[in-house]
């Protein structure tokens, strides 16, 4: 075998929607999988928060963009000889292709490894893939490609109604939908040829069943098929977006082996090496089948079919690009076993999507061709029921099961019928409204498609319920252990039992006595292992799984000292795979103090549910119920729950109640700093300032506080009625506006109404705290005042513009806040300055989201160092002075989604929105700022740039930008008002008028005609008229593709930078390069 | 649930689980093995060399896509593996008692009853087959209303059962190929079918030699190929001769036996659908569907036997050949049904031998 020396990684970049952590773990493995030979890696990935950019996994790493140019500057630096393109998702993919057509690979003799990238092309270009089909008979839809609306309408004259639209190279089914008639296909069209220049119209197959297989094929055409899955929702909604089961469900074993072998056979033609994914729709009354797609990379789809086997795709399929045949790798697994075999499940696994919908205003929440799910969980259990209940809790929305979950408006007929034939993300309950206004298996059949056999086994669950409600007056006594048994095998939590049978009272209270009663029935989880060979033979495996069909479990507890840490749970938005980092780091730092380690996390998108990053692994829901029933079991010396994020956060009073061994700050502290009351009144008696706030319940209470501290201030309401949870008002009739379409309230609902502080700078502090004293701390500046989310911030490390004064001032708080609250181990605090006054906005007692970047920029590893203070070992103060020392900045960007979200208002508010982020170095603030905004997708503009500069304190901060804009001899086009406030300052701008003026040159058909390279809109107040021109143009850059601004700040340093650095100013620099300045 | 009689599972170490009873609500007795396959329960409990075995399935939700309606090919079956059920009992850990497929004409519980077998769910299988595959296949037995010996089937000659009584023949095809059945799957017959081929498939115990024929195939079947004493004998005769012999499963432990090699019980067998096999002296590997409790031993071949096929799990046998003859057998299904194609281009190997053969 020619091992190469050293190779190049491509990362994905930031999480977006469609490409999410899914592609950490893949590179993760990657890397693990050529360190082990001895291979030097260089890793490419602005992502800062992910493992695979951690000390130690990569040799080097470049936090910069995964773009062509970037690359190939890397790869003239680096001289690999070898280059892994298909474990960084479709953004490494696209890039491997446009650097393999410009000739790079080639010109600097580097070896693409596994997959050639002729055979990548072959799968994305729709005609060259549907050809190669034809070669092998392999049946695919009815289409045609084309590159023009003509074209487009015609194919659909010849195909036929109803019509689906695909934009090739796109990430997830961007630009993607379904048509019905030729109005339908003309707008869709449009907007796919936004996102690509070739479309593809297509048959549409809505209702077959979606069925996928993961196939691995090694040099010497060897193939395995590792897992086949079964989407629960038919064609015409995404994999990404259905329910997905694996193994499949409903197939026969004819159906089964005959996709399995035409994948196989796909697969050789195509002359993939390594991992690949291919997708098929099959008739539901029929064996007729169509081939819709392959990914010839590791993809979502891959990384779940790895944690639902136990089989490591991504390791196997680095190897595998190496040389290395199928047979002469191990099962990783039994250790004893070949990798070349094909895992026999017992147990079933649920994957299911989870949505942030509620977050965007605006947004169109049906589900269906393209992604926007922003998370998935995966439930495992030993019938579809059990798995799928587990699911429906892990995702973290606050429902209870398929079944007993708050009661909500009820459905009419109409309003379920609707939800069942165009779903949305609450698609699923309404099944469970359907059987109870009586609908029957078939109507529900008719109007979802779902197979039957799913809506049996959810009819059973409630069937279930109905008989539990059944026994409400023989109360928790008369519950027989029989019927107990029965429900807990169909997935029911000890809460959906309580509710049930005892009714919607002190819930968790009741789940307490359901929880005493079935122990003392007997009724029992047992533990189960995930061994990829269904006990065939023997295997060490650590990876585990609870459930209540079984009577033995399948090891005893760990009787070595132990901890325990929880996992952040799924990904949305505000938690992600930062919390995953913050995990790993502290598994292994407590597996390094000698402990063994277990983890509780469900996500099969990260990292921390890697079958070796860990001593055991339970793949299990993060609730009191379950992590109760694990400590029972395992009964370990300790419980880590402050790195995971708020998830097993919000779990810390109720595990003290339950006398868990809690690791670190006592919950009652925690809860101290969570409850917004307790939690002011300590700062008051610490004698901190905080922005004024007052929980109220009438619009006539908040205008009373209102002429006490002044407009604007921040709303944040209980219930939120649409997208706008949160929102800075300005005026009166703002406020009122607010609340008439926005919040509901009352004294059930009251909002909690803050001053806002204009004009603030917001500060944060990351430390870890032993025993009340701050050993180490982090300080981080906002570049945008305070009112944009922390998340969505863009941040500075260490602060660029702060005052050594207000450092001082922030640490005596921090050290009083800590001492009070007896703070061991992470924490986080939010700061606003203004004029030399600062503010506490709020403190976390846990890991928090920034902790990977500063802890990566500063070399100095908080999280490392809060789990040696959770586990009681003493770290000393740290006296280096690196805030201030370092030689470089590393700037964090927040990535957006909107593109994904069709009708989503793209504005930063006080509510986060960001997917993802980024963290890039510089040696000036301005190198770092440029880098991370260019990995987040953002493009120096070429010739124009327009200003909408919103209200009159933003048009004066674009001032001075314009006016470099100008020099720069860039075109400034302006709206009216920000054109005039230009002239009047003596900056010539061109004017555009606004959305609603329908005159031209109108904002709108520029933005179209792509004669805006940049959009910078400051949102200027609520009034309606304004936000929906304001909003018209956001959009509309977003649906075209233009980069879009929206906060002054920001903007202003954006311009500053590309207007100061050119490209070739950007250093390839690596992390090594810039420790060792 | 409509059903929910309890029974019992009792195995010859004294264990004792209790579960609910689907299909027949009876007692059986047999041998309690455990497959891994995920899915063709359909298949899986026509194929008889199942025959006298108690079938516990790891796969966790059985019965989802009921049971197909039987269809006729050649006047054989067209969806099943033989023409009734082979296994003595089925352990499962959940009944989908209600199912959905478009070609489904009952439900796997029904069919079950047709053919007076029980079944019995709500056992923790996995448990099962760890002590299987601890302690080796176990005697052992379902208990419904009334009690029943444990009873051994491997003492029984299983093949004279299940092997058909009289000469059939089938197809028209140009190669004129003798099928010893002692136990065939139906689908070996119509990877014939599909091949040109004349078929006559004859009794376990029928002396073929006395027919004209192109080329030998030797079939699955149930229990110990030491039991065959008739076939290895005629077998013995075949060897002698130059004509192709290709045998599948027990049909290789028979050409194993008849070559002067040695059978040997496995601990607790290889059922299942994801095998891994290597072909000997190559990189080329495939995954396999197998059902056998009994295998070769290489050991003890002849100097001019090699073997064909490893297994790369635990090194056993997996076929073998005649170094200089077209005489080759695999243990594992290259017919498949259930379990994975990939090796059907075997069927082309014999009759490629075939032909040349004939072109001598």
């Amino acid at each position: 075998m020619n091992k190469p020396n050293k190779v190049l990684i491509l990362g994905s970049g930031a999480l977006k929607i469609g490409e999410a952590g899914e592609f950490d773990y893949s590179g993760s493995q990657a890397l693990k999988a050529l360190k082990e030979e001895g291979i030097r890696t260089i890793l490419i990935n602005p992502n800062i928060a992910t493992v695979q950019t951690s000390d130690n996994i990569a040799d080097d790493v470049y936090f910069l963009p995964v773009t062509p140019y970037f690359v190939e500057e890397v790869i003239k630096k680096e001289q690999p000889d070898g280059i892994l393109v298909a474990f960084g998702g479709q953004t490494a993919l696209n890039c491997a292709v446009a650097l393999y057509r410009a000739g790079v690979f080639e010109k600097y003799n580097v070896k693409v490894l596994g997959t050639p990238v002729q055979s990548i092309i072959d799968t994305e270009d729709r005609d060259i893939f549907k050809e190669k089909l034809e070669q092998i008979g392999v049946l695919s839809a009815r289409s045609v490609a084309v590159t023009t609306m003509e074209d487009a309408l015609a194919a659909a004259e010849k195909i036929g109604f109803p019509i689906i639209v695909r934009a090739a190279f796109a990430l997830g089914g961007l630009g993607s939908g379904f048509a019905n008639n030729m109005d339908e296909l003309r707008t869709l069209v449009q907007k796919s040829f936004t996102t690509s220049d070739q479309i593809l119209v297509e048959e549409s197959l809505k209702g077959w069943k979606e069925v996928e297989y993961e196939v691995v094929r090694d040099a010497y055409d060897n193939c395995i098929t590792v897992c086949n899955m079964e989407n629960f929702d038919p064609i015409g909604i995404h994999t990404g977006e259905s329910i997905v089961v694996a193994p499949s469900q409903t197939l026969s074993n004819r159906e089964y082996h005959k996709l399995r072998s035409i994948g196989i056979k796909t697969i050789r033609h195509l002359g993939i090496v390594g991992e690949c994914n291919i997708q098929y729709a099959l008739d539901p009354v029929s064996e007729d089948y169509r081939v819709i797609e392959v990914n010839a990379r590791l993809s979502r789809s891959s990384a779940l079919a790895s944690k639902a086997t136990g089989y490591p795709l991504a390791f196997v399929a680095a190897k595998l690009s190496l040389g290395y045949s199928l047979a002469e790798l191990k099962n990783s697994v039994t250790q004893t076993t070949s990798a070349f075999f094909e895992p026999a499940l017992d147990y079933v696994v649920v994957k299911l999507p989870r949505w942030d919908l509620g977050k965007f205003a605006g947004v169109n929440r049906q589900i269906g061709s393209a992604m926007k799910s922003v998370g998935e969980v995966m439930a495992i259990g030993k019938s579809f029921e059990e798995a799928i209940q587990k699911g429906l809790r892990m995702l973290d929305t606050g429902k209870r099961g398929f079944v007993a979950n708050r009661p909500e408006d009820e459905l009419d007929h109409a309003a379920i019928d609707q939800l069942l034939s165009e779903p949305n993300e609450e698609r699923i309950f309404a099944i469970n409204s359907a059987f109870e206004a009586g609908y029957t298996l078939e109507q529900v059949h008719e109007l979802t498609k779902i197979d039957h056999w799913f809506l049996q086994r959810l009819y059973g669950i409630f069937e279930l319920s109905n008989q539990l409600a059944a026994g409400r007056s023989a109360g928790l006594d008369g519950l027989e252990t029989k019927l107990l048994r029965d429900v807990k095998k169909a997935g029911f939590s000890d809460q959906q039992i309580a509710v049930k049978l005892l009714g919607e009272g002190d819930v968790k209270a009741d789940e307490l006595l359901v929880r005493a009663r079935r122990k003392a029935l007997g009724v029992l989880p047992v533990v189960k292992q995930i061994d990829t060979l269904a006990a065939e033979f023997p295997a060490k495996t650590n990876y585990l799984y609870t459930t209540y069909h079984g009577t033995e479990n399948d090891l005893a507890r760990e009787t070595a000292q132990s901890v325990v840490v929880l996992g952040s749970g799924v990904y949305r938005i505000g938690s992600s795979v930062e919390f995953d980092w913050c995990g790993v780091q502290a598994v292994q730092t407590a597996a390094a103090e000698g402990y063994k380690t277990i983890i509780i996390n469900y996500n099969p998108e990260t990292v921390s549910t890697d079958y070796d990053v860990s001593d055991r692994l339970y793949f299990e829901e993060l609730s009191f119920e379950r992590v109760m029933d694990i400590l029972d079991f395992e009964q370990p010396g300790g419980v880590i729950l402050s790195t995971g994020g708020q998830i097993p956060n919000n779990l810390a009073t109720r595990l003290a109640d339950a006398d868990a061994p809690i690791l670190g700050t006592a919950p009652a502290r925690i809860d101290e700093a969570e409850n917004r009351h307790k939690f002011s009144s300590i700062m008051d008696e610490l004698g901190i300032a905080q922005p004024r706030w007052k929980e109220l319940t009438s619009l006539e209470a908040m205008q009373e506080f209102v002429r006490e501290v002044g407009f604007p201030v921040l709303i944040r309401p209980s219930y939120v009625l649409s997208g706008a949870a949160m929102n800075v008002v300005s005026n009166n009739f703002e406020l009122e506006e607010f609340l008439k379409t926005a919040a509901d309230v009352s004294a059930e609902y009251p909002v909690v109404v803050s001053e806002f502080i204009q004009e603030a700078k917001e500060i944060e502090l990351d430390a870890v705290a032993d025993h009340g004293d701050i050993v180490s701390y982090a300080i981080s500046e906002h570049v945008e005042f305070a009112g944009v989310h922390s998340g969505d911030a863009t941040m500075y490390y260490p602060p660029q513009r702060v005052y050594v004064g207000t450092i001082r001032k922030l640490k005596i708080i921090a050290e009083k806040i800590a001492k009070r609250y007896e703070i061991s181990g992470p924490f986080n605090i939010q700061f606003l300055e203004k004029n030399g006054e600062i503010r506490v906005i709020e403190c976390n007692i846990r890991a928090s989201r920034s902790y990977p970047f500063v802890s990566k920029i500063s070399g100095n590893n908080l999280i490392k160092k809060a789990t040696q203070v959770l586990l009681g070992k003493h770290v000393d103060r740290d006296e280096s002075e690196r805030v201030y020392d370092l030689p470089f900045v590393g700037v964090k960007a927040p990535q957006f989604s909107f593109t994904r979200l069709p009708g989503a208002d793209p504005v930063l508010r006080v509510d986060m929105v960001s997917t993802g982020e980024v963290g890039c170095l510089g040696d000036t603030a301005e190198e770092a700022l440029l880098k991370s905004m260019l990995s987040v997708g953002y493009k120096i503009p070429q010739k124009s740039v327009l200003i909408s500069g919103g209200p009159i304190i933003s048009k004066v901060a674009l001032l001075a930008p314009a006016a470099l804009l100008i020099k720069k001899g860039y075109t400034v086009y302006a709206t009216q008002g920000t054109h005039r406030f230009f002239a009047e300052n003596g900056i010539p701008s061109s004017l555009l008028f606004w959305p609603n003026e329908l005159q031209e040159p109108n904002v709108l058909t520029y933005l179209k005609e792509k004669k805006i390279d940049l959009v910078i809109n400051i949102p200027k107040n609520l009034s309606k008229g304004e936000l929906d021109n304001d909003y018209k143009i956001r959009r509309t850059a977003v649906d075209f593709g233009v980069g879009l601004l929206t906060n002054a700040r920001l903007a202003k340093a954006f311009i500053q930078a590309f207007c100061t650095l050119e490209m070739k100013d950007l250093k390839i620099k690596s992390w090594n390069e810039y420790k060792a300045m | 649930m409509e059903n929910t009689k309890q029974v019992k599972l009792i195995l010859e170490d004294g264990t004792e689980i209790e579960g609910t009873s689907f299909g027949a609500f009876t007692s059986s007795a047999g041998e309690v093995v455990f497959s891994t396959a995920m899915t063709g329960y359909p298949e899986n409990l026509t194929d008889p060399s199942f025959a006298g075995q108690i079938l516990v399935l790891t796969y966790p939700m059985v019965g989802n896509y009921g049971v197909p309606g039987e269809e006729l090919y050649e006047s054989i079956s067209k969806i099943f593996e033989s023409d009734k059920i082979h296994i003595a009992g089925l352990v499962v850990n959940y009944y989908s008692e209600e199912h959905s497929h478009w070609n489904a004409a009952k439900s796997l519980g029904d069919w079950l009853k047709e053919y007076n077998i029980p079944g019995i769910f709500g056992v923790d299988t996995r448990m099962l087959t760890k002590k299987l595959r601890e302690k080796g296949a176990m005697l052992g037995k379902i208990v419904a209303e009334t009690d029943v010996p444990l009873h051994d089937p491997n003492l029984d000659n299983l093949v004279a059962q299940v092997s058909p009584p009289d000469v059939q023949h089938y197809g028209h095809g140009q190669h004129k190929i003798v099928l010893v059945d002692c136990g065939t799957k139906t689908n070996i017959i119509r990877c014939f079918l599909e091949r040109d081929v004349e078929l006559i498939r004859v009794p376990w115990d029928y002396d073929f030699t006395t027919l004209a024929y192109d080329g030998l195939f030797l079939s699955n079947g149930p229990g110990d190929p030491k039991m065959c004493e008739t076939t290895i004998q005629n077998l013995q005769k075949a060897l002698q001769q130059d004509k192709p012999i290709f045998g599948i499963c027990l049909g290789s432990q028979l050409m194993g036996l008849a070559a002067g090699g040695d059978t040997f019980k496995l601990k607790y067998g290889h059922r299942s659908h994801n095998q891994p096999v290597k072909l000997t002296g190559t990189q080329h590997c495939y995954i396999t569907s197998q059902n056998h409790g009994f295998a070769v031993d290489t050991e003890t071949l002849p100097a001019e036997w090699d073997m064909l096929f490893e297994n790369l799990n635990d090194g056993t046998c997996e076929g073998i050949k005649h170094k200089t003859k077209p005489f080759f057998s695999t243990q594992f299904h290259p017919e498949a049904a259930g379990g994975p194609q990939d090796t059907e281009f075997l069927f082309d190997d014999f009759l490629k031998a075939v032909v040349e053969y004939k072109n001598q």
